[in-house]
């Protein structure tokens, strides 16, 4: 698939973020069944599967361009979106290295690597970047090596070191979070920066989690998609502007559900990196609106039922309580109740 | 990456460090660089002689920034299970091999304000890559080999290419004249201690720093189990109906493996977890680094790749 980029649109003030036909078909629908509970839901991510954002190692898409841009400039106004600690520097390394290299294996129309011992030339053709610099040298790069490359991924990254058998958020670039700070859980260990997710704790989805990603191998990196909503395509959904999209979710009238209210996706991807033992946390952040969902068939009907049918922690921890049965009440009339196949395919190959 | 083994492989050279010791190093067969390594990893190495398949692990000795050729250290043990025999006696140069993508069960802390490396013997191996590591990170280090008077020189040319000279000691007159309580006692706050080699030495390591006090997450030793053999005994596999003779000189994971089980297993070294059974009889004599005090207690459990059964028979929920 030829990608078109869209690098005008956006993801504040007018929200001019649409995904074409193809985008939609592209979306990694996160619901394999009729209801939803917290899982320990990780698999390998190997190339392939039940969905096409599954297909390369870091999924690029249409809004890329654009994505990128507004990355710029949330940083601009915040610059501790992204932060690393002083011993993560091996890690910021392993990450530019194997965005680089993925990235110019997966899509070489659009990215290349070249390298003659440590010299690397990089071209990112989409952003008109072209950087000659020295691997490990992070004086010959324009900024630290993990901002420089995470400025020009979709998707939001954190780094973990490993230590006293435990994972710490010691690093990030995070810009399009639903609703958590890096700045507040920088440190933190793994079940200190999970410690407000309900109901999973008691079911011992952590202490499982933990041990699984303590032994995460290199060369076998794993992911699992996680969900939320968001009113309006926005990605920078953090605490720190909590004024700014807070009031979003008032806006939201049956009238204008069906644009307004986006299924927001996370595909969340965990690599073992070679050179620091550390975990790449990738972080990549869907949108699509109500109505653009329904416009597959099996999708539509799937998630009028696991909104309908949602534990009420779950729907509190998320942030639905003002507008979920207006999303319900937009879907039910999509609904006929027909039996669903499992798994998150849309069963189509075109709209 | 994203890489799955195995990895086809090239002997490219092989050196005879000393009468017991061969450095082997190794290309990828279809050019392309090999994945990254880390400071510490290994490679699980699959050998084929006479129908038989060995797998063993060995540390990397190449520095971690070699993606062209990776190499190991292997000592050729008197007892040894096959592989390093077989490596010793019949692998030549040109020869192609399967290694497996490197895992790392011992890595470097990042958080370390100084690292402290004791090894004993061809324990030194995981250290050879620490060392480049830590110096091109400009990290604080101190290393201690110790060895046998005979073998002192193979460790010194070994450790010649990094020898700044001051960090790096041999100590050819073995454990006795080792101040090694000493060493432990008068290093900084915030040092990291890690120890490679025979287990009375790592046991050694461990148990003296404790007793002075070390946080348990700033002492590091290589785990790697004790596979050396026992007992032969007969593992039940309850669900197949299949019955597995273990011998004396192999593990109850290569002896189903002989027999075409396909059993699950990543590390092979007691540490990792993935091979970990259900017991339905028998006892267990646990050798591996992954079960706590309490799962071994029960003799719910075995770890395959290195433990073995006291009993002559274990039955295995397999």
């Amino acid at each position: 698939m030829t990608l078109q980029f869209k690098p005008n649109e956006t993801f504040r003030r007018d929200f001019t973020y649409r995904n074409s036909s193809a985008a939609i078909l592209h979306f990694p629908f996160p619901f394999p069944e009729d209801q939803y509970m917290y899982s320990v839901n990780i698999e390998p991510h190997v190339k392939g599967g039940a969905s096409p954002a599954y297909d390369h190692v870091f999924d690029v898409d249409e809004h890329y361009v654009a994505e990128c841009r507004e990355r710029a400039l949330v940083l601009a106004e915040d610059p501790k979106r992204c932060q690393v600690l002083p011993h993560m520097m091996a890690a910021q390394w392993d990450t530019l290295e194997l965005l680089m290299e993925s990235l110019a294996a997966d899509y070489p129309e659009h990215f290349s690597l070249t390298k003659a011992g440590d010299l690397w030339t990089w071209v990112n053709r989409p952003l008109g970047i072209h950087q000659s610099f020295t691997f490990g040298k992070a004086e010959t790069l324009p900024c630290p090596p993990f901002e420089y490359i995470t400025r020009q991924a979709q998707g939001d990254f954190t780094l973990q070191d490993q230590r006293e058998d435990n994972l710490y958020v010691d690093g990030g670039m995070v810009t399009t979070q639903a609703d958590w700070s890096l700045e507040f859980d920088i440190g933190m260990s793994f079940h200190e920066w999970h410690g407000p997710v309900p109901l999973a704790h008691e079911k011992g989805v952590f202490d499982r989690a933990l041990k699984y990603l303590l032994r995460l191998q290199y060369g076998a990196p794993v992911r699992r998609l996680n969900w939320t909503m968001t009113i309006n395509p926005r990605l920078d959904t953090s605490p720190e502007n909590y004024p700014v999209w807070g009031p979003d979710k008032a806006s939201v009238t049956p009238e204008n559900v069906g644009q307004k209210v986006h299924l927001r996706v996370e595909l969340q991807t965990l690599f073992r990196l070679p050179r620091s033992n550390a975990i790449l946390f990738g972080i990549r952040c869907y949108l699509a609106s109500l109505e653009e969902v329904a416009r597959v068939p099996k999708w539509g009907k799937r998630l009028h039922r696991v909104l309908r049918d949602l534990h009420p922690d779950i729907q509190a921890y998320k942030g639905l309580l003002r507008f979920r049965e207006m999303a319900v009440d937009y879907l039910a009339p999509l609904d006929d109740g027909a039996e669903l196949s499992k798994g998150i395919q849309s069963e189509l190959t075109q709209l | 990456m994203i890489a799955s083994g195995p990895i086809p492989v090239r002997i490219h050279e092989i050196e005879q460090l000393s009468p017991t010791l061969k450095r082997f190093a190794f290309e990828p067969l279809h050019g392309g660089p090999l994945p990254t390594p880390s400071a510490g990893a290994h490679v699980m190495v699959t050998l084929r002689h006479e129908g038989r398949v060995m797998k063993n692990s060995y540390s990397l000795v190449s520095p971690p920034e070699s993606r062209a050729r990776y190499e190991i250290i292997v000592r050729h043990v008197a007892q040894s299970r096959g592989g390093s025999r077989f490596l010793h006696q019949n692998v030549a140069r040109g020869d192609v091999i399967e290694i497996g993508v490197p895992g790392n069960l011992f890595p470097l802390a990042a958080k370390a304000r100084k690292h402290l490396l004791i090894a004993g013997g061809i324990g030194i191996t995981p250290l050879l890559s620490y060392v480049p590591a830590l110096k091109a990170r400009g990290a604080r280090f101190e290393l201690h080999q110790l060895c046998t008077a005979e073998e002192a020189p193979v460790f010194e040319k070994l450790l010649a290419p990094h020898a700044a000279g001051e960090d790096i000691f041999i100590h050819g007159n073995g454990r006795a004249a080792f101040d090694l309580a000493g060493i432990l006692a008068r290093q900084p706050l915030g040092t990291h201690v890690y120890t490679c080699g025979p287990r009375a030495l790592m046991d050694a390591v461990v148990s003296s720093a404790a007793a002075l006090g070390w946080p348990p997450g700033k002492i590091h030793r290589e785990s790697f189990g004790d596979a050396s053999g026992g007992l032969p005994f007969k593992a039940v596999l309850a669900k197949s109906g299949i019955e597995v003779q273990v011998a004396d000189n192999q593990t109850l994971l290569e002896a189903m493996e002989a027999q075409g089980i396909a059993a699950p297993c990543l590390c092979r070294g007691g540490a990792c977890g993935e091979c970990k059974l259900d017991v339905l009889d028998g006892e267990v004599e646990h050798r591996d680094d992954f079960l706590s005090a309490e799962e071994k207690a029960s003799q719910k459990f075995i770890m395959p790749c290195v433990s073995r059964a006291r009993t002559a028979q274990v039955v295995i929920d397999f």
